[in-house]
């Protein structure tokens, strides 16, 4: 049963020094500020998994808590590269990171078969691509029993912990998201425990038809931290911050930028 | 700048704009593709749906989005679908006419390359985003349309990673691996447009722009580039098109500087 703690305690609780953590969250609800609390508390080792990297992942790998990516699209979306994630595979600054790599189809198929209790997901893709022949670990051919099809597995993706943001929860602990939804729901599903920072803690969370409602029941800590999205957005609360997008780019492109950035964040 | 005066990036998204028809199902990348397909629905294609692989469906933005989750994307879409549902239900059993992909390399056979460039796989010269959704789109839409621009960096012999496929090596590639689509049809460029050879599938040059030198084209293009005898040469943008286009850009979070799946 979901427990409602302040931030810094939701992340002491769940995330620790060598775990799988899955921040999600599709352009929007991205967790930055359960991110920039994971670098505050200095975590080291992490498998970092995440559909699109996006900003936050370039900050907690520049701030070398990550020696492991699982992703499909590593960009600044609009505007350009993620440059402390190519510094950290190309030079390997600050740490080696070890990279292993899908299509968003492969991922979100990941999480599915995670949040359904399977071994693996199937779905017809990566014939013929680089991402196949690389003889990733995470992807097989598989024929199908019926009709005889060749069609690709992919393994389930567990996380030891799902951190996500939304818009909603109640004094319970259920939590309510809507508008792109992503793949967070598969994400706290397919997770041993979860953290999920909220814009508000409501006495009653009004029924919505297009929401996801995660019960108190699949979530381990609730922690209320208004636009603790930003500068992605929570549809309802806040707009997406494009021009931080643009700006972090100066930023990450300079080591020394970068670590001054980090000193204002811890 | 006059109205018939324009730029080689704004001849390019109006050529790709074009593809594009009425009540089409167009599932867009960011960027360039994004431009074109906002273009073509805010002139002669005001049916054109628009997917986006943050599962909105029938998106309607009246300015350019940055990513391809902005909230306009979500508020004016018909639907709102999950990541997976986007690509297990719409995108995977070919309900998807077009899609609409940029490239950081493409190769005369059409494949693309959005991953590494130079060195190997682990330790590259340059790393790129990555796959995204283009390997499923480049797979199981029923056609496929590349925007890209044209220097002989990114036109090559073979691309250095195939992040998504196009006719492979050749012929019969497509069906020996069992991709749905029928591949690309057009790759649109800067200076003009390229499309398969119906024998070889080779990228053969079609169409060019008005001004275009042919031999400029060639030259920025990494592989023995054939010439169509019948070459069109491409119609410039109306002052319709045009307004359209400077319209959208000028309330854009929209950028021009890049694509990607």
């Amino acid at each position: 049963m979901a427990q409602i703690v302040p931030l810094a305690e939701a992340v002491r609780l769940a995330v620790h020094d060598g775990d799988a953590v899955a921040m999600e969250g599709f352009t929007h609800l991205i967790p930055f500020a359960a991110g920039h609390e994971v670098i505050r508390q200095g975590r080291r080792d992490l498998t970092l998994i995440r559909m699109t990297p996006d900003l936050i992942y370039d900050q907690l790998i520049g701030a070398g808590c990550a020696r492991k990516l699982v992703f499909s699209w590593g960009g600044n979306p609009g505007v350009g590269s993620l440059h402390r994630f190519r510094d950290a595979v190309e030079h390997g600054w600050p740490v080696p990171l070890e990279l292993e790599e899908h299509s968003h189809a492969g991922m979100a198929n990941r999480y599915v078969a995670g949040a359904s209790g399977l071994p693996f997901a199937v779905l017809r893709g990566y014939a013929g691509t680089g991402l196949a022949a690389a003889g990733s670990p995470s992807i097989r051919p598989i024929t199908c029993p019926f009709t005889g099809e060749t069609l690709s597995a992919v393994a389930a993706l567990r996380p030891d912990v799902a951190i996500i943001h939304a818009q909603r929860a109640d004094r319970a602990g259920n939590v309510q998201l809507w508008g792109i939804i992503g793949v967070q729901k598969e994400a706290v599903l397919s997770s041993e425990r979860s953290v999920v920072t909220v814009e508000e803690i409501v006495d009653v969370l009004d029924p919505r038809p297009d929401a996801v409602v995660l019960p108190a029941w699949t979530v381990s800590y609730v922690a209320q931290v208004p636009d603790g999205a930003h500068p992605s957005y929570a549809l309802g609360y806040s707009s997406r911050d494009n021009d931080y997008y643009a700006k972090w780019d100066a930023i990450s492109r300079d080591r020394e930028a970068f670590l001054e950035w980090l000193e204002d964040v811890r | 700048m006059s109205d018939c005066d324009y730029t080689a990036d704004e001849m390019m998204a109006v050529s790709a704009a074009r593809a594009l028809h009425d009540q089409m199902t167009c599932f867009v990348g960011i960027g360039l593709p994004s431009t074109a397909a906002n273009l073509a629905r805010a002139t002669h294609a005001p049916g054109l749906v628009l997917i986006y692989e943050s599962g909105t469906i029938g998106a309607k933005p009246g300015s350019l989005p940055l990513s391809i989750g902005d909230g306009i994307l979500a508020v004016t879409a018909d639907a709102v679908v999950s990541v997976p549902e986007i690509f297990n239900y719409w995108l995977q059993p070919g309900r998807i006419d077009v899609g609409f992909l940029g490239a950081a390399q493409v190769d005369k056979f059409g494949n693309i390359n959005t991953t590494v460039i130079g060195g190997d796989y682990g330790k590259p010269k340059v790393r790129l985003p990555g796959a995204g959704g283009a390997p499923e789109i480049a797979a199981s839409c029923r056609e496929v349309i590349v925007i890209v621009r044209q220097s002989n960096r990114s036109f090559v012999e073979r691309v250095d990673f195939v992040t998504s496929v196009g006719y492979g090596s050749g012929p019969g590639d497509r069906e020996r691996l069992g991709l749905t689509g029928a591949g690309p049809q057009k790759i649109i460029t800067d200076l003009g447009v390229m499309t398969p050879d119906p024998a070889t599938l080779e990228f053969t040059l079609t169409g060019v722009y008005p001004g275009t030198d042919i031999a400029a084209v060639r030259e920025r293009t990494g592989w023995d580039l054939a010439v169509a005898p019948d070459l069109e040469i491409i119609t410039p943008p109306s002052a319709i098109e045009l307004a359209a286009l400077r319209e959208l850009q000028s309330r854009g979070g929209g950028s021009q500087s890049r694509s990607d799946g």
